[in-house]
């Protein structure tokens, strides 16, 4: 898992430290009508034209940063923070010493940034799992308990359209039926805004359906097909036959069995939730970890986005990690082997 | 000139139609409380053989859910029929209805020859054994339709990309100001904030889609078995790295990838060049593959078919991948077939390159549970190579699941194509692909519903029809 | 609930009627079926598979699913129409009154709950116990199993039981309440032979123990003579003959059952001198039944104008307590009119060596533990020292059970694996080592094989024809895509299947039908070793005559040589010339068929022969019951390898069977044994079947 980690980041570093990026970073940080040349040197003397293993290392923490004399004859370096001598600080700074960089767009050091942010975006996940989840795991256990009836055909119905339903789009169709101006109810808020400080019914609930609603689909069917699979057994049928009743059948026998699959599934839709995010905080304007993303990735801030990025690979990591835990503690079957 | 309404003439079948909506909404809620409750309907069997089912409430509800929805179905249609005859008359509807007339008319013939010859067409004739099945495909297949005849200009009133004056942000049913003889006298479905017709916009935009989300698909299909199948069939080191690889893929978020695959910095490294050109060339390893362990005890007839196929994929593929002018140019401009704008190369490959590894590990699964099959070990014991098995004695017998999944995955590749214009990334911004047309609209939409609502609309209902497409198919594979 | 006290037959079915509806028909699965069981009585149901005899365990249980209904007649239970109670009614007696057992034990039990819980359920349910007293209960059941250490099995999850202890908990709950009818349907099917004898006789003891009225479901007509008082022999939906074990087995008065006792390998029966007479054509299927007479076209008396006029009604034979048939004719028929015998063969000569096994083994490494990977590995000894000659036109049969290293050996010869130790030489030249794809053209045609499930054997997207000519193009035959089109139509004609079938898709095949394109597909190249890896067990006991002749026909016609896989030892003594008994990769017993079949024996090969169960009346077997279950080959036992199910080991002095692995003892000429034993106590061994005399 951490080599995957240290693979994933890799990556992103590398494709964020390309060339072109570099020059449109300079370009922006110093002088927009910059020569090649002033280009190349005012890389050079920021050290980002080291080889690119070396500079990832730097930003690991694992060897000492690089430095260099500027034209007015000061030491600079990633390390050397303003106002602080050189001879001061620190030979090694990465993300292995808490040092993440420094944002260029929003002008403050990268930790601060991805800590409140991701606070904020953990608000708007912690709703959007308690309304995602229960409301899914219902809806397929419903579905799945007598397959093919009038309930499963709606309930199915309903699961197949929000998973064909995108964020962008359902964000779409909810705004414009419960708060457009125009023509809709106007019940809720189509902007979450205000919601980064007191959340309130009226503007949190628009992102937040908008989230659930598509996993909720994905987990809905998911749940179904389990359940339909579990009600058929052959160890059901010898419950019934036992003369268990049928809400006993389902709630002792059926519901753990069929929870194994809706589990992992909603583990592993922590990495397309995240893609919701993004799309759902562009929509509502709320400022959270998926804006940043955008406004890093956007305006080149390359700190950031490393930062950025390292944080979401280690959130779909960890997750991963609990769902195999979780996986093995629901299924007997695993645990003792 | 008046605005038009929705529906003109055929007003009077609205109140009926909603009360329809109402009703079977009821019902359905009705339903569900009741079987919580109340018993399994009893059939009994006469002595004449016979069956009858004796009268319970819930029979009663369902039955009349049924004509409830035959009712609603006959309302839709004559919203439909009507307005194919009386244009402009019937209001928007019937004036939609009139321009896709040539998209009625291809549905209707191909249902009719499908289902006339359902039982000599394998899996897709039994695809017509499935209502729901048959509802996804009429969705898929409007759309299909509606981005061919679109492209031909056929169904489009004005120009995609023309600007009116005067029908900015109008509203659906608008005339069209200083609309000269010969122009479509109104916007159908309203004018967005450039002043262009959204109806066109929306037409123009599904070819796109009904294009790309296919082909995409198709290729991280290829690559996705060409890799797949060996990863499952050794197993061993190869898997271990293959399935490392892959879930290094799935573990990045999409959007993160989007961003640093998408811009144009990243573009003018000729790196989705570099990528296409690895992507691109499984589909030509697939074909020889395929074509070579087939026929090698037959060399006099595989080698001129292996020079052709070679030969041709390979200029398809050359000119695919290079480009006058950019980081890979290998072949010169006058053997180049086609040029490939660059932002769709771009936003081709993501689409390709995120889907792939989710292929590649169903195709993984399915070959390490076919390949234990004794059919397998017969060809084993008769020393077929490696490859031979594998793509003629496992993927055939995998068919039914990734047809199923490859369904599933146009709709999703659908959607990506769609969150990639959302962020504006990849396409240029005027395209009138569905993504980008949503991410303009959305800015206006508390005041102007209509230009992001219908291509959202329209991209909800073609993945919506993808689904359940997907459903039917599975549904029918499995009766099997 | 209180048990309703009754003295009538338990379970009375009258003219019972079960259909499944389709979209396009309704399909009749059970048709006019009666048969009545009394109490503490048990009642064999047998016939192939299709035949409606699980439909009517259903229909007893009232569970049928969706399709399923039931069109006619009635099932009285205690003499209440089960088809009238309510639904509460019915679970009343499910579990308490009426218990059943499947075939698949694994499948029956929750994976997520641990096994008391599902013992206990019962009694909480039907008698309103509390948790101590089910406990109680459920600790009972089980020791009364005849499972070690029950409190440990009763806390434990199903995965972590082998298939055998795992068959007897779904005993122990189908128990629980003392139902009065245990419906068992095809308990054993999914066990060892020698685990099947352990839990038949485990069943036997309980229904005399509890007084349980038995429904005996099976396709095996020797488990049936075993266990039960009582059969029904069913066909295509409808109950042909009905009697006492005695009646029907010695005095059938059906057509059907008489050909299903002779196409099966009985004792007697012998492939050149009684060869077995298969029943010829296929089984009908439910919407394709013929008029009249169900059986009328594969039956040797049909009559056309009589037997498929009218659907023909069960008649009693008088004399015979409640022996009736479904026939028309048994009255006219001479049952003890002798086999018409058909054709005598002459016993082939057999060859010279072709095929030879010297110490050859096969040991795997496995990661010890599978989590952690690396580090530790086991291995795990597949095949050891395995030495044996094989010549031509010889059938050698190989039998054991699962795990016994049988499938490995088919995979070293065919070049899959590469042996670790060992030679393998055919015509001289050594192969051990080299692996298929190495091997040249002529040695893999040489050595082909036939595989057991006819459903996996042919690949269900190429037609049989394509099959078949890919066979000949990798094996070179033929110089142009007709001449092999034609070898292919001739390899059809072999197999005796219609040229026709060359366009077919698999599906559309049975599963005799399938086997026999396995066949043609081997022999594509000439074969010359075939090894058929239990080629019919998996086909319904009519079919397997068939398919059994066809092999022996194609062997006398090309002298190949045939390595018999089995665990069925009917049919191993019934075709095979020398036989090699196999237990946990070990070589335990080898020798002709005579010399296997009679004492001296290896206790294994005692124990597997008593283990077998033979339907025929004048047999008396003696009983060797088993102890526990097969090792597992990851973990073998120190010493002998079958030290720890071994009912002789008392009688080697110095527990030598723990320590050491037993020498090969050659016995007279041929004949070898892996035992400790001493020669005398080997020489007082008694023949485990003997015939009674008449």
């Amino acid at each position: 898992m951490i080599l995957t980690a240290l693979c994933l980041t890799f990556i992103v570093f590398w494709l964020t430290n390309l060339y072109p990026n570099l020059e449109k970073l300079a370009k922006t940080q110093g002088n927009f009508r910059m020569s090649d040349e002033a280009v190349a040197s005012w890389l050079e003397t920021r050290g980002y034209l080291q080889s690119t293993p070396k500079k990832y290392a730097e930003w690991l923490g694992v060897v000492p940063s690089y430095r260099a004399t500027d034209s007015e004859g000061d030491v600079i370096g990633r390390c050397i923070q303003p106002g602080i001598a050189a001879e001061d600080s620190p030979s090694y700074c990465g993300i292995l010493q808490g040092y993440w960089g420094w944002s260029t767009v929003f002008k403050e050091p990268v930790a601060d940034i991805v800590s409140l942010r991701l606070g904020l975006t953990g608000k708007l996940m912690f709703w959007v799992l308690l309304v995602m989840v229960p409301t899914a795991l219902l809806v397929g256990i419903l579905a799945g308990m007598r397959e093919g009836s009038v309930t499963d055909r709606t309930l199915s119905t309903f699961a197949i359209t929000t998973t064909a339903t995108p964020e962008y789009v359902s964000g779409v169709i909810l705004i414009a039926v419960f708060s457009s101006s125009a023509v809709g109810l106007k019940w809720f808020k189509g902007s979450a805004t205000s919601a980064m400080e007191t959340v309130t019914f009226e503007n949190f609930t628009l992102p937040v359906i908008t989230i659930a609603l598509y996993g909720m689909g994905y987990v809905a069917r998911m749940t179904r097909a389990s359940m339909a699979e579990v009600m058929t057994a052959q160890y059901i049928r010898t419950a019934r036959l036992k003369g268990v009743s049928f809400r006993n059948i389902v709630m002792k026998h059926a519901l753990r069995n069929a929870l194994i699959a809706p589990f992992t599934v909603i583990m592993l839709q922590f990495p397309w939730l995240l893609n919701g995010v993004v799309i759902v905080e562009t929509l509502f304007n709320y400022k959270g970890f998926g804006w940043v993303l955008v406004q890093a990735a956007g305006n080149n801030d390359i700190e950031l986005l490393l930062g950025v990025s390292v944080v979401s690979v280690i959130v779909v990591l960890v997750t991963q990690l609990i769902s195999d835990i979780g996986y093995v503690y629901l299924n007997p079957r695993i645990s003792v082997s | 000139m008046e605005p038009l309404t929705w529906t003109g003439s055929l007003d009077f079948l609205n109140p009926i139609f909603i009360a329809l909506i109402f009703i079977c909404a009821a019902l359905v809620a009705a339903y569900m409380v009741a079987s919580v409750f109340a018993p399994e309907a009893q059939t009994t069997v006469n002595p004449d053989g016979t069956l009858s089912v004796s009268p319970s409430l819930l029979t009663l509800v369902t039955s009349a859910l049924k004509y409830g929805f035959l009712a609603i179905i006959t309302v839709l249609l004559a919203y439909l029929i009507g307005g194919m005859f009386l244009g402009l008359n019937a209001g928007i509807i019937g004036a939609m209805s009139q321009q896709f007339v040539p998209v009625w008319i291809s549905l209707v013939v191909l249902f009719v020859l499908s289902i006339t010859y359902k039982r000599r067409l394998g899996l897709y004739g039994k695809l017509f054994d499935s209502t729901v099945g048959m509802i996804g495909f009429a969705l898929v297949m409007f759309w299909v339709f509606t981005g061919l005849f679109g492209a031909f200009d056929m169904i489009v009133t004005h120009d995609a990309l023309t600007q009116v004056s005067g029908m900015k942000n109008k509203v659906p049913g608008t005339p069209m100001r200083g609309a000269d003889e010969g122009d479509f006298p109104y916007y159908l479905l309203g004018g967005d904030n450039l002043a262009r017709d959204v109806f066109s916009r929306m037409v123009k935009g599904c070819l796109i889609v009904v294009l790309i989300a296919p082909l995409a698909t198709l290729f991280a299909f290829m690559v996705g078995i060409t890799l797949g199948l060996p990863a499952g069939y050794y197993g061993g080191r190869l898997d271990t790295i293959l399935s490392f690889t892959a879930n290094l893929i799935l573990a990045f978020p999409v959007i993160l990838l989007f961003y640093l695959l998408v811009t144009p910095e990243i573009r003018a490294t000729g790196l989705p060049q570099y990528m296409a050109s690895i992507l691109f060339i499984f589909p030509l390893v697939f074909l020889t593959v395929l074509l070579n362990s087939r026929f090698y005890t037959q060399p006099g007839f595989r080698t001129p078919l292996l020079i052709a196929v070679l030969g041709m994929g390979g200029w398809i593929y050359l000119s695919l991948i290079s480009e006058v002018g950019s980081k890979v140019h290998v072949i010169p401009g006058f053997a180049d077939l086609f040029d490939l704008d660059g932002g769709i190369l771009t936003v081709f490959v993501s689409v390709v390159f995120v889907n792939s590894p989710t292929v590649f590990r169903i195709v993984r699964g399915l070959t390490m549970d076919i390949k234990t099959r004794d059919y397998v070990a017969a060809a084993q014991t008769r020393g077929e190579g490696a490859w031979y098995i594998m793509l003629w004695e496992i993927l055939p017998n995998a068919r039914g699941p990734l047809i199923v999944d490859f369904c599933l995955r146009i709709g999703y590749a659908t959607i990506l194509l769609g969150t990639l214009g959302f962020f504006g990334l990849g396409l240029e911004p005027e395209s009138p692909n569905w993504g980008n047309t949503i991410n303009e609209g959305r800015k206006l939409l508390s005041i102007y519903l209509h230009p992001a609502i219908v291509p959202a609309l329209s991209l909800l209902s073609l993945v919506l029809g993808l689904n359940l497409l997907a459903d039917g198919l599975r549904e029918e594979s499995l009766k099997d | 609930m209180t048990k309703t006290e009754y003295d009538g037959p338990i379970l009375e079915i009258d003219q019972l009627s079960i259909s499944f509806f389709t979209r396009l028909r309704e399909i009749p699965a059970v048709m006019d079926f009666s048969v009545a069981v009394q109490p503490g009585e048990a009642v064999g149901l047998v016939g192939e598979s299709g035949c409606g005899k699980s439909t009517v365990a259903l229909g007893v249980m009232q569970d049928l699913g969706k399709n399923g209904r039931i069109v006619g007649g009635s099932i009285k239970f205690k003499g209440r129409d089960l088809g009238q109670m309510s639904m509460e009614e019915l679970r009343d007696i499910r579990g308490s009154e009426i218990a059943m057992i499947y075939q698949e034990p694994m499948a029956s039990l929750n994976p997520a709950m641990k096994i008391g819980k599902q013992l206990m359920e019962v009694p909480m349910i039907h008698q309103g116990m509390d948790e101590k007293a089910a406990y109680d209960r459920a600790l009972q059941v089980v020791t009364d199993v005849k499972l070690p250490d029950p409190k440990r099995m009763l806390d434990s999850y199903p995965h972590q039981l082998s298939g055998g202890q795992q068959q007897r908990i779904v005993i122990a709950m189908a128990l629980m309440s003392e139902p009065a009818l245990l419906i068992l349907d095809e308990p054993t099917t999914a066990l060892d032979v020698t685990v099947e004898a352990a839990v038949v006789e485990l069943v036997k003891e309980l229904g005399k123990k509890y007084g349980t009225s038995m429904l005996f479901i099976s396709h095996n007509l020797g488990l049936v003579l075993e266990t039960c008082d009582r059969l029904c022999v069913m066909y295509s939906g409808e109950a042909v003959e009905t009697g006492s074990i005695a009646d029907v087995f010695d005095k059938m008065q059906h057509p059907y059952t008489q050909a299903l006792f002779r196409s099966i390998p009985l004792p007697g029966a012998d492939k050149n001198t009684h060869p077995l007479k298969a029943i010829p054509g296929n089984f009908p299927l439910p919407h394709e039944r013929p008029q009249g007479c169900n059986f009328g076209p594969r039956c040797d008396y049909f009559e056309a104008g009589r037997c498929d006029a009218d659907a023909i009604q069960m008649e009693p034979i008088e004399g015979d307590d409640r022996h009736w048939s479904r026939c028309l004719k048994f009255r006219e028929i001479d049952w003890d009119a002798p086999i018409d015998v058909i054709d005598q063969k002459a016993k082939a000569e057999i060859g010279d060596v072709v095929l030879k096994m010297d110490n050859l083994k096969k040991y795997y490494e496995v990661a010890a533990n599978a989590l952690f990977g690396g580090g530790n590995t086991k291995v795990v000894k597949a095949n050891e020292t395995l030495s044996f000659e094989a010549r031509e036109s010889e059938t050698l049969a190989i039998v054991g059970e699962s795990g016994c290293g049988k499938s490995t050996f088919a995979k070293v010869l065919m070049g899959l694996e590469t042996a670790t130790d060992g030679q393998i030489i055919l015509d001289n030249r050594n192969i051990e080592s080299t692996a298929i794809e190495s091997r040249d053209t002529e040695t893999v045609s040489d050595i082909q094989m036939v595989f057991q499930n006819p459903f996996d054997t042919l690949n269900p997207s190429m037609t049989v024809g394509r099959q078949i000519i890919r066979a000949l193009e990798i094996f070179g035959v033929g110089a142009s895509e007709a001449e092999r089109k034609e070898r292919m139509l001739k390899l059809l004609d072999l197999v005796k299947l219609p040229r026709a079938f060359a366009d077919r898709m698999p599906r559309q095949l049975s599963g005799g039908q399938k086997q026999r394109v396995g066949i043609a597909r081997a022999f594509a190249g000439d074969a010359r070793i075939v090894v058929a890896d239990e080629p019919v067990s998996a086909l319904d006991v009519s079919v397997q005559a068939a398919v059994t002749d066809l092999l022996m026909e194609i062997q006398r016609e090309h002298k190949t040589t045939l390595l018999f896989i089995s665990h069925d030892l009917s049919i191993v003594r019934y075709l095979s010339d020398r036989v090699m008994v196999m237990y946990l990769g070990h070589v335990v017993e080898l020798g002709s068929t005579e010399q296997v079949f009679a004492p001296p024996y290896h206790p294994y090969t005692e124990a597997l022969l008593s283990a077998v169960p033979i339907a025929d009346t004048s047999i008396e077997k003696q009983h060797i019951v088993l102890e526990g279950d097969i090792p597992s080959a990851m973990n073998p036992p120190p010493g002998c390898p079958f030290q720890t199910r071994c009912r002789w080991k008392s009688e080697v002095p110095g527990g030598l069977c723990e320590k050491e692995v037993p020498p090969v003892r050659q016995m007279e000429a041929g004949h070898q044994v892996k035992c400790h034993l001493a020669d005398d106590i080997l020489a007082r061994m008694e023949p485990v079947i003997k015939v009674a005399a008449e």
